[in-house]
């Protein structure tokens, strides 16, 4: 379904091409020994290298192209055996060499793929363009004295893979699929944490928009490093209606550099970078082309986990979830492997709902992660098991599951500390019928009237006097039974 | 190829070069001498012939991934006009 904005003038659509930096997992940096741990103090995780000395040379670390090899490869993308390393030129107080050590003409990840999982449970594919090595620079802090920026090169030089995409994505909501599946996929193949909070993944958005219909692509304007992919949609919407605002009153966009103001929600220029754009790169002469051999690649190939997208159709195909399940579970590799553990010798679809329902929800309710719940997978298997095997009803099973979420006990010590079994005596639950239908003589004779609905509501007061324990399809059978006969 | 003034100033501006209006002339001649002298090499013609980057057939070496350096904030701040708290100061730089 098309995303389409109204003007006054008619209606437009977006073209969007986002631009990610994910800071490579690595422990120490792209050319030089210095660690890349988040937090330490200031300006102790710096060589002479980072700090741009002068005669200090780079060394490639083999760990960071293994790391851009295996996300290329993740992206479905062709691999270059040779790429080659550029100067991008620029000032600024926290790029102590004057330039950044980066990929230009040749990067080496080329075209790849990512595909986008739509809410409907289709899918469509957005070309990824390409993504380079290069390094990150310094942090400036502003706020901490009234005349200076300090200066923390800790982060100078740490590994960052730069991932375009090609302006394939037509929606902020499709932008912010692609970031989400792109982190997914990140984290899966443990090339990078994906956590914006710290910046480890940042976005730049290019955006223009044109008249619906039209295949042109107009001038964009980049907007940079967003971070939240909440964010990133609202900084779309708010440049594209910008856009079609400055044309429909006449005027044209100059192509340029603008930054998002979260507070007021809007986009502004960033008069200073005006001149940024001509970096006069040019290729490294401290550094030889990067040549890896295909045997590297096959290597690496050959140690790739199972990604979102295989696991999501293994999802549907052996489990028979719908794709919208299949791809919540994938999203983490956690809450796949926790569903497996769930799904494993049971009923696939009734894990499912436990897993995406309660246990969800517990996880909501506690604040815990997935990574230590408040039930175990094993817990909730031995749950399902009881209700299978007839101890617990499926509301007795909530009760107890919400009391495993309080007590952290497994459920078969709760279900006989609390004397939670289901009652399948025939005997006692007959009794409580036997109650329920002399206590209610004017219902019974509706229901004989033809009135079936009310025997939901027998059912209910049976439940309610037996505290919920009666087995509902044993009750059921002998309602029916004794009053419509 | 020769170089204007617009140019050169361009140049100047983006390497953080302070030049003078009189200057510009003098080296807008002097740059353009430059690259006339460099385009010579353009003579040559190089079709199919891939780039030499190396005099012998090196590739660029490859460290392991392991912590060697740093931990020495003292010698990196050593030399810098002005620190504060372990961080470099600089007059304030912001957007």
């Amino acid at each position: 379904m098309a995303y389409i904005l109204q003007g006054e003038t008619g209606d437009w659509e977006i073209v969007i091409g986002l631009e990610v930096h994910a800071q490579v997992i690595s422990k120490s940096k792209l050319f030089s020994g210095a660690a890349t741990e988040f937090g330490a103090e200031p300006n102790t995780q710096v060589s002479f290298v980072d700090a741009g000395f002068p005669g200090m040379l780079p060394v490639i670390n083999e760990t960071c192209v293994e790391q851009a090899v295996r996300t290329g490869l993740g992206l479905k993308a062709k691999i270059n055996l040779t790429s080659v390393f550029a100067r991008k030129n620029y000032f600024y107080a926290d790029l102590p060499q004057g330039y950044q050590i980066s990929q230009y003409d040749l990067p080496i990840v080329g075209e790849g793929e990512l595909i986008l999982d739509l809410p409907d449970g289709s899918t469509r594919t957005v070309g990824i363009e390409r993504l380079h090595l290069e390094q990150d620079a310094g942090k400036s802090i502003h706020d901490m004295h009234p005349s200076k920026s300090f200066i923390d090169l800790n982060r100078s030089g740490v590994a960052l893979m730069e991932i375009v995409s090609k302006p394939d994505l037509r929606s902020p909501e499709e932008a912010g699929l692609y970031l989400t599946k792109l982190r997914s996929i990140l984290r899966y193949l443990g090339t990078c944490d994906g956590n914006m909070q710290e910046g480890s993944m940042r976005c730049d958005a290019n955006v223009s928009v044109r008249p619906v219909g039209s295949t042109e692509l107009r001038t964009r304007c980049e907007i940079k490093n967003v971070n939240s992919i909440r964010f990133v949609q609202q900084a779309i919407e708010f440049e594209a209606r910008r856009h079609i605002d400055v044309y429909e009153s006449g005027g044209g966009i100059d192509q340029e550099t603008r930054l998002f103001d979260s507070v007021k929600g809007e986009t502004r220029s960033m008069r200073s970078k005006e001149h940024a754009h001509d970096y006069r790169y040019f290729p490294d002469p401290d550094l030889l082309p990067l040549v890896i051999g295909q045997d590297f690649v096959d290597g690496i190939k050959a140690g790739l986990p199972e990604l979102p997208d295989e696991k999501k159709a293994r999802f549907m195909a052996e489990y028979g979830l719908n794709a919208y399940d299949a791809g919540v579970l994938v999203a983490e590799r956690v809450s796949a492997d926790f569903f497996e553990t769930v799904a494993k010798g049971r009923d696939a679809k009734i894990a499912c709902n436990w897993v995406m329902g309660d246990f969800f929800a517990s996880l909501n309710a506690t604040g815990k992660t997935i990574e230590s719940p408040p039930v175990t997978a094993a817990d909730l298997g031995a749950l399902i098991d009881l209700i299978k095997d007839g101890t617990l009803s499926g509301r007795l099973a909530k009760d107890v599951f919400a009391l495993m979420v309080e007590t952290g006990k497994p459920p078969a010590v709760i279900v006989e500390e609390k004397g939670m079994k289901q009652v399948t005596d025939t005997g006692a639950i007959e009794a409580a019928v036997d109650a329920v239908i002399a206590a209610n003589p004017d219902k019974v004779q509706q229901v004989k009237d033809g009135k079936t609905a009310l025997l939901g509501w027998f059912t209910g007061q049976v439940m309610k006097a037996t505290q919920g324990k009666a087995n509902p399809a044993m009750v059921n059978e002998m309602l029916s039974k004794k009053i419509v006969g | 190829m020769s170089l204007d003034k617009a140019t050169v100033r361009n140049i100047a501006n983006l390497a953080r070069i302070e030049v003078r209006d009189d200057e510009l002339d003098h080296l807008a001649g002097e740059l353009s001498n430059i690259l006339t002298f460099v385009e010579q090499l353009s003579e040559v013609n190089t079709d199919g012939v891939a780039p030499m980057t190396a005099a012998a057939a090196v590739t660029l070496p490859m460290r392991v991934d392991a912590i060697t350096d740093g931990g020495m904030p003292d010698a990196v701040l050593a030399n810098a006009p002005e620190a504060e708290d372990g961080f470099f100061t600089v007059p304030k730089v912001v957007e």
